[in-house]
């Protein structure tokens, strides 16, 4: 088993428990913290695949902002304290999203996964994940979904008004 | 590439993304209007609005004849079905704006900020036509999306609209992340995002790289079947649409199913490649669609959701007519699908226009019994409803039963017999619920004490009501030159 090998699973490893734990966790800000947890362990597997802008920017937008943001609403509606924690009834529904995870999981490892190993590894050119080919590309080639993508922010803002009038 | 190794600036043909683009802006200028108007009435917005998709509808329609191509970097395509289904998109936003502001000061709800929302999410669903990426289709599913998650929970008083929208939000939330996964996986077999690299990727042989194709285009399935309402991913219909404000619904309903049956068409055509596997799946789906949807919507007693459940039963049908094209594509064309989108969007906007009449003082009554007596309170909007009731059922001369009938012709040449059965039978079917809304409309008010709600016919409902009724019933006689135009002869 050779070092990377190692590392990223080492990484992935923390990176699912942390995710289980944003689930499982009953106090919403231990779920958040856990999703912290996820995001940078995230961002560190970005660093291996040597997309650095990738992981700089998952940490600053996600870890930095996003979660921020995910506090301060729990903070708002006052979830945080005593008495605050999320409890669920008794329910089969867990249990079944758990046992329909597993399958889907279970056919990406043995439909997917699997055979690709198999087969060999596809290498990334040599300047992939630089800021400087990030940006080129973004404002050449992908130009046209990165206007687009400002059109969704705008409807995401302007949405976001719209549901806080309440009135006229 | 240019010399130093980066990518050139892609070539632009502005005309092709003009429509799309143009609607977007005209989004942005009608917010601005809001922004420093605010409080006066929407007319300077409806206005501009109107306007702008009117001069969109025409940079669209002079592109017919001009050569199908592609540009932004092969991010946005011309051709003749995209060009179709870009127009009606225009049109639908168009007929959902004019009716739209009377409905909303009735609800008292008339926010300047929806006229903004319906045209981006119509620009979202018009990129989401003119692509062969499945970058573009995503953002432009999530601008459409975003947009209607927000409009359907316009009216923040009612409980209704906050649940319908919460349940589309979190449940279309859920279906584009199988959307964006599926992309995820086909991007690692083909190394793209251009839908053609799927048919080259397969040809490659691989069979741990058709694995990849196989699982990621299923999900891509299952993102846009959520979209099109197909069964076994239909349940957020009803709720949402008896939940929304019935001037998003009708836009819901008709825009996001061409949108969606659009950006479906584009994926399956890039799949024909592995049509042996998923022409089984959709042909069962198509099955289910169309029978548990006129099932259910036998039993409803509300009209948004009865109408809810139609447009299930109806995305079955257009399911049925892309089947037979890519079946035998040789011998039956794209001519019904679009025939019948046209058609289900007429009638739907229509049926849902007369049944916006319901709201009155801040309240909305969608049940069989508050339509009593809307024969003597608005006898031009009740005999309209009789007309979008009889083109959904399909009777002659309307356009529904022309679209059914060249679609059950299609199966039927297709080889598709089963599916062309399965779908005379649930048409007949469909008559119970259908004729159910007719009779509401038209028993008198059963109670003298419970006053029927109904707010004041405004002029847009008229004129809504009118180009639908028209359309309904004036295309069937033109249905000829139609389907050669469609056919592009």
């Amino acid at each position: 088993m050779d070092t990377n090998l190692i590392v990223f699973l080492a990484m992935a490893l923390v990176a699912a428990v942390a995710a289980v734990g944003v689930v499982a966790m009953n106090n919403p800000v231990r779920s958040a913290l856990c999703l912290v947890v996820n995001f940078f362990v995230l961002a560190f597997v970005y660093f291996s695949l040597r997309a650095e802008l990738m992981g700089i920017s998952q940490i600053l937008v996600y870890t930095g902002a996003i979660m921020v943001l995910f506090l301060f609403v729990i903070m708002l509606l006052n979830l945080g304290g005593r008495g605050g924690t999320l409890e669920e009834r008794p329910d089969v529904k867990p249990g079944i999203g758990v046992g329909l995870g597993i399958a889907l999981f279970a056919l990406i490892a043995f439909q997917v996964l699997f055979p690709l190993q198999a087969s060999a590894t596809p290498r990334a050119p040599d300047d992939y994940g630089l800021p400087q080919t990030v940006g080129r590309n973004l404002f050449t080639t992908y130009v046209l979904p990165f206007e687009l993508a400002s059109v969704l922010l705008l409807v995401g803002i302007v949405g976001a008004i719209l549901l806080a009038k309440r009135k006229m | 590439m240019t010399p130093n190794g980066y990518p050139a600036p892609p070539s632009i043909d502005w005309l092709m993304t003009m429509p799309a683009l143009l609607v977007a802006g005209v989004g942005i200028v009608a917010l601005m209007v809001e922004m420093f108007w605010p409080r006066r009435s929407n007319s300077a917005i409806i206005f501009l609005s109107l306007i702008g998709l009117a001069v969109a509808g025409y940079f669209t329609a002079i592109q017919f004849g001009m050569p199908d191509g592609e540009t932004f970097a092969r991010m946005i395509v011309r051709d003749r079905l995209g060009l179709v289904l870009q127009l009606l998109l225009i049109g639908i936003a168009f007929i959902s704006i004019l009716f739209s502001e009377g409905y909303l000061r009735e609800k008292r709800i008339p926010f300047g900020e929806f006229y903004p929302l319906l045209l981006w999410a119509t620009s979202g669903g018009m990129v989401m036509i003119a692509t062969k990426s499945l970058l573009i289709q995503f953002i432009g599913l999530e601008i459409l999306s975003i947009a209607l998650y927000v409009m359907a929970g316009m009216s923040r008083n009612e409980a209704k609209s906050e649940e319908s929208a919460i349940k589309y939000f979190l449940l279309g939330a859920f279906a584009s992340s199988f959307f964006l996964y599926g992309i995820a996986f086909v991007y690692g077999a083909t190394g793209g995002l251009h839908l053609d690299l799927i048919a080259e990727a397969w040809k490659a042989d691989d069979p741990s790289m058709r694995n990849l194709l196989l699982f990621g285009f299923g999900l891509i399935l299952i993102g846009l079947s959520f979209k099109s309402a197909f069964v076994p991913f239909h349940q957020w219909t009803p709720d949402v649409y008896q939940g929304a404000p019935t001037n998003v619904t009708a836009f819901m309903a008709a825009g996001s199913k061409v949108a969606a049956i659009g950006a479906l068409f584009r994926v399956l055509e890039a799949s024909g490649v592995m049509q042996e596997f998923w022409m089984p799946a959709l042909f069962w789906i198509a099955i289910f669609t169309m029978t548990l949807g006129n099932l259910v919507a036998c039993t409803q007693r509300d009209v948004k959701r009865t109408l809810g459940y139609s447009s299930i039963a109806n995305a079955g049908y257009l399911l049925v007519a892309l089947l037979a094209h890519f079946k035998s594509p040789d011998k039956v064309g794209l001519q019904a699908t679009i025939f019948y989108l046209v058609a289900y969007s007429l009638m739907t906007l229509g049926a849902f226009a007369v049944v916006s009449l319901a709201a009155k003082g801040g309240k909305e009554g969608t049940r069989f019994h508050d339509l009593a007596g809307l024969y003597r309170r608005a006898p031009v909007a009740a005999g309209l409803l009789v007309v979008f009731v009889a083109s959904l059922i399909g009777i002659p001369p309307t356009a529904g039963f022309f679209g059914k009938y060249f679609i059950f012709l299609d199966a039927l040449q297709a080889d598709l017999a089963p599916l062309a059965i399965v779908l005379a039978v649930n048409s007949a079917i469909s008559i119970y619920y259908y004729l159910g809304i007719v009779r509401a409309a038209f028993v008198a008010e059963d109670s003298p004490v419970r006053p029927a709600m109904s707010g004041p016919v405004t002029f847009g409902n008229s004129l809504a009501t009118a180009i639908c009724a028209v359309g309904v019933l004036g295309i069937s006689f033109v249905t000829a030159p139609v389907f050669e135009f469609l056919a592009g002869r």
